[in-house]
C-alpha cells in the first residue's frame, strides 16, 4: 500500500508550491488519491513556505502532514524545522546548493542534491525545482518520470515548447543524485 | 469524467457558477480572497456580475437585492466579514429570499488570526443576527463535498426562500483536492422560476413586495409561525451526516470538516493499539442530526464520546443535545488557528475511556 506524505519547505520563490502542486497533478493523472495543502500566512518572497502532499493508492484521511514520510528541504530552515518530525525509515531530500550541513538522524536516509549547480550547468536558474523533484521521483518510484513530462508537454506549448526538453533534463539530473540509494 | 485538481476556494466559486449563479457580491479577506479573486474573472466570462463592494454590509444588502430581483446569488467571506454580514442575513430570512453565504473560517474573536478555526459555529447555527431565524448550514470536509453541497445549497435556498450557509475552515478553503463535475452546469434559464420576485409587474399582476417589516405584532407572529413551519420542513427533509467505521466502536468521535479527517486519523492511531473509534460526521450542522446521533451513540459498544472542534467548544453543546446523557460527552480541540493533532485527540479519546 502505498501513502505517501510529503512535506516540501524552502523560501518563497524557490518554487516550493509548485513542487507540490506538480506531484499531486502527476499522482492524480495516474490514478492515485491526492491532497495538497499550502501553509498560508502573511508570508511574501524570501519568507518561508511549505506544503504537504498526501499521496495515497488508498483514501487520503487527512491532508495535514505531521510526520512526514519524505521531507524536500530546499533551505536550511526548512531542514532545522522538519527534519526531527520524519517519520524513522523516512527520506529526506536536501538541496545541496544551499544547505551547508548534512543530516542529523541516523534512522533515516538522505539524498544531496546540488540543485542550483546543475540549473546553472543547464543555464536556467528556474529548473532547480524539477531538478529536486527529479531527485525525489527517482527515489521513491511512487511517480513516473513519463506522467510529469506528459503535463509539461501540456503547459510548454507554443513558443515555450522547447522548455519540455530543458525541464526532462533536469529531472533526469535530479534523478541522476538518487542513484546511489 | 476525469478529475481535476482543484483549490477549495476556487473550486467553490466555480461551483457556484456551474449552479447558475450570475451574481457575486463580496469584499475580499483571507483565507476567502481566491474565491473573489476568481469570481472577477470567471463571473464576466458566464455574463455574470462580479462586484467588490466598499464593505460587507454593502455586500450582503446586494445580495439582498439582487435575490428580491429573482437572480441566484452569493456572497463570500471569512469570520470576521461574516460577522459584519449579520444585520443583512437576519433581514434575507425575515424576507424570504434564497442565497448562499460562504464562511471560510478563521480565528477569532475580533480579528483573530488568519488560520483555520471553527470558532464561528455559533453564529452559523444560533445566528449572529437578530429574530427567530434559521439558514441551512453546510460544513463540508474534503472538496468533492464542497462543489457537491455549493450546488445543492443554491437549490435548497431557492426551494425554501432561504439563506443557505457554507461553513468551510481555512484549512478546506487553501487545500486541493481532485473533483469531478458530476452535474451539468447550469444557465439561469435552466432555474425554476421565481414568482415571488420582482421583476416589475408589465400591466400583468399586482406587485410582489419583498420586506422584513411586520409592524402588527399579530401579523409579526403570524410569520414567524409561518418561517417556524418552513424551518420545521426543513428540519424534517435535509438532515446530513456520514458515520465511519462506528461497528463495535468503543469511542465515538464527532466533528465536523477538518477536525472529521483528524478524528479518523485519530481513530487510525487507536485502531493500532486495539482500541476501536468510529467518525459520527455531520455535514448539516443546522439542520443538526440529533437522532441519527443519539442511535449511534446508543450502541452497546460505545463507552464515550468525544467531540474534536477547532474551537473552545462550541457544537458539543448540540452533541450534548443528540446524546441526551445515554453516553458521557467530552471535548479536545484547540481554537484561533491551532490546529489539534491526530495523537492529542487520540489521547483524548484514551482519558475519555479511564487508560
Amino acid at each position: 500500500m502505498a501513502y505517501n506524505e510529503i512535506i516540501v519547505a524552502g523560501f518563497g520563490g524557490q518554487g516550493v508550491m509548485s513542487i507540490g502542486t506538480t506531484m499531486a497533478e502527476a499522482a492524480m493523472s495516474q490514478g492515485l488519491n491526492v491532497s495538497w495543502l499550502p501553509s498560508y500566512g502573511p508570508e511574501m518572497r524570501g519568507g518561508t513556505a511549505n506544503c504537504c502532499v498526501v499521496i495515497a493508492d488508498s483514501e487520503i484521511i487527512s491532508p495535514i502532514v505531521l510526520e512526514p514520510s519524505e521531507l524536500i528541504a530546499m533551505n536550511q530552515p526548512s531542514l532545522d524545522k522538519f527534519e526531527p518530525a520524519v517519520k524513522p525509515g523516512g527520506l529526506i531530500l536536501v538541496n545541496k546548493s544551499i544547505v551547508e550541513r548534512g543530516i542529523r538522524r541516523d534512522d533515516v536516509r538522505a539524498v544531496y542534491v546540488p540543485s542550483l549547480e546543475i540549473a546553472s550547468e543547464l543555464g536556467n536558474m528556474r529548473v532547480a525545482n524539477m531538478v529536486m523533484l527529479g531527485a525525489y521521483i527517482e527515489a521513491t518510484k511512487q511517480l513516473k518520470f513519463e506522467t510529469v513530462i506528459n503535463m509539461l508537454r501540456h503547459i510548454f506549448t507554443g513558443k515555450k515548447a522547447h522548455l519540455v526538453e530543458l525541464n526532462e533534463i533536469a529531472l533526469q539530473r535530479g534523478a541522476a543524485c538518487s542513484s546511489g540509494l | 469524467m476525469a478529475k481535476e485538481l482543484w483549490k477549495g476556494n476556487e473550486a467553490i466559486a466555480e461551483a457556484a457558477i456551474r449552479a447558475g449563479c450570475r451574481c457575486y457580491f463580496g469584499y475580499p479577506i483571507t483565507p476567502q480572497s481566491e474565491i473573489p479573486e476568481y469570481m472577477s474573472l470567471h463571473m464576466p466570462e458566464a455574463g455574470g456580475v462580479f462586484l467588490q463592494s466598499e464593505s460587507e454590509i454593502a455586500a450582503i444588502n446586494m445580495v439582498y437585492g439582487a435575490s428580491g430581483a429573482g437572480a441566484r446569488v452569493m456572497t463570500s467571506s471569512s469570520s470576521p466579514g461574516i460577522s459584519l454580514k449579520q444585520e443583512g442575513i437576519s433581514y434575507m430570512c425575515g424576507a424570504e429570499l434564497p442565497g448562499v453565504i460562504v464562511n471560510v473560517m478563521r480565528g477569532g474573536p475580533g480579528l483573530g488570526t488568519i488560520q483555520p478555526a471553527q470558532g464561528d459555529y455559533y453564529q452559523a447555527t444560533r445566528g449572529g443576527g437578530n429574530g427567530d431565524y434559521r439558514l441551512i448550514v453546510f460544513a463540508p470536509a474534503n472538496i468533492q463535498e464542497v462543489v457537491d453541497l455549493m450546488q445543492e445549497a443554491f437549490e435548497l435556498a431557492d426551494k425554501y426562500r432561504m439563506p443557505v450557509m457554507m461553513l468551510l475552515d481555512g484549512m478546506i478553503g487553501q487545500m486541493m483536492e481532485p473533483v469531478e463535475w458530476k452535474r451539468p452546469a447550469l444557465s439561469p434559464e435552466d432555474l425554476p422560476a421565481k414568482p415571488w420576485a420582482t421583476t416589475g409587474t408589465k400591466g400583468e399582476r399586482r406587485p410582489n413586495i419583498i420586506n422584513s417589516l411586520f409592524i402588527n405584532p399579530d401579523a409579526c407572529n403570524d410569520h414567524n409561525r409561518h418561517l417556524e413551519e418552513k424551518y420545521q420542513r426543513v428540519i424534517e427533509n435535509e438532515q446530513r451526516y456520514e458515520i465511519n467505521d462506528a461497528d463495535e466502536a468503543e469511542v465515538l468521535f464527532v466533528a465536523y470538516g477538518t477536525p472529521a479527517r483528524l478524528a479518523r486519523a485519530a481513530a487510525r492511531l487507536l485502531g493500532e493499539e486495539g482500541i476501536k473509534a468510529g467518525v459520527f460526521r455531520p455535514i448539516t450542522v443546522w439542520p443538526y442530526p440529533y437522532e441519527a446521533l443519539h442511535e449511534a451513540a446508543s450502541k452497546e459498544s460505545v463507552r464515550a464520546v468525544v467531540t474534536v472542534e477547532m474551537s473552545t467548544g462550541q457544537m458539543v453543546d448540540d452533541v450534548r443535545i443528540g446524546v441526551n446523557g445515554i453516553k458521557p460527552v467530552s471535548f479536545v480541540g484547540q481554537a484561533g488557528g491551532v490546529i489539534p493533532t491526530p495523537r492529542e485527540v487520540a489521547d483524548a479519546a484514551r482519558k475519555a475511556l479511564g487508560r
